[in-house]
């Protein structure tokens, strides 16, 4: 399909943390770079790449104040209210619009996360930190969340 | 034989044809960018998207991603609560 309006330009971010509202705003990030015709990619590391396993996306805690998993259930009602996207619904627009996602290999090795354990239909490659620099020296943003 | 309707009605000349109707009402950041990407993409040069909303936000942010992509803004109308934003590909 032709890309009108697709810049050179894109964005990467690390996805570091496993944490709820980060997970969220990494995401949030990646598709508005792709809305406005940057490409995007998300390369997940330590606890973020928990948030690919099966199951996953969800469990993590919210980053500050999660009070034993109190706080994440306050936030999580405020953003309903809000009618935020949930993360699912995130994921899935961030690669229905071409994102991409990459996961790391050391990680997968160090946390004893086999491939089967992912949500391969997601993932678009496996890599090491090689495969981060090289789609991060191209990037006009850069994030590490 | 394919039959085909066009809806003209209240329509000034020349007709903008909305090719691609997208309601985002209730819909928050980034809902609303994401979903008029996505019609701008199944748009064929020349079509109208109308992306109708709610969110303040969203108002603000749109013209903006059209001119990010190079695209025409054709019209943004209502409240900023209420809005209706018609944009060619």
């Amino acid at each position: 399909m032709e890309q009108h309006g697709q810049t050179n330009q894109r964005v990467t971010i690390v996805l570091h943390s496993g944490d709820m509202d980060k997970v969220s705003s990494a995401l949030i990030i990646g598709n508005g770079a792709l809305a406005m015709g940057m490409e995007a990619s998300i390369y997940c590391t330590f606890w973020g790449l928990q948030r690919l396993t099966k199951g996953g996306l969800d469990k993590g805690p919210l980053s500050k104040m999660n009070f034993l998993g109190l706080g994440k259930w306050m936030v999580k009602q405020r953003m309903k209210k809000a009618n935020a996207a949930s993360l699912e619904k995130l994921l899935q627009d961030y690669k229905d619009l071409g994102g991409k996602i990459i996961a790391c290999e050391m990680t997968m090795e160090i946390m004893g996360i086999r491939r089967q354990d992912l949500r391969e239909d997601l993932i678009d490659e496996y890599g090491a930190v090689g495969t981060y620099i090289q789609e991060a020296r191209n990037s006009q943003i850069t994030l590490f969340v | 034989m394919k039959e085909i309707k066009v809806d003209c009605k209240e329509q000034t000349c020349p007709v903008p044809l909305v090719a691609i109707k997208v309601d985002c009402k209730g819909q928050t950041c980034p809902v609303p960018l994401v979903e008029m990407r996505k019609a701008l993409r199944q748009a064929a040069p020349g079509d109208v998207v109308e992306v109708v909303g709610t969110h303040p936000a969203s108002k603000k942010e749109i013209p903006m991603a059209v001119k990010a992509l190079g695209l025409e803004l054709l019209s943004v109308e209502g409240a900023d609560d209420d809005w209706t934003i018609r944009i060619r590909r």
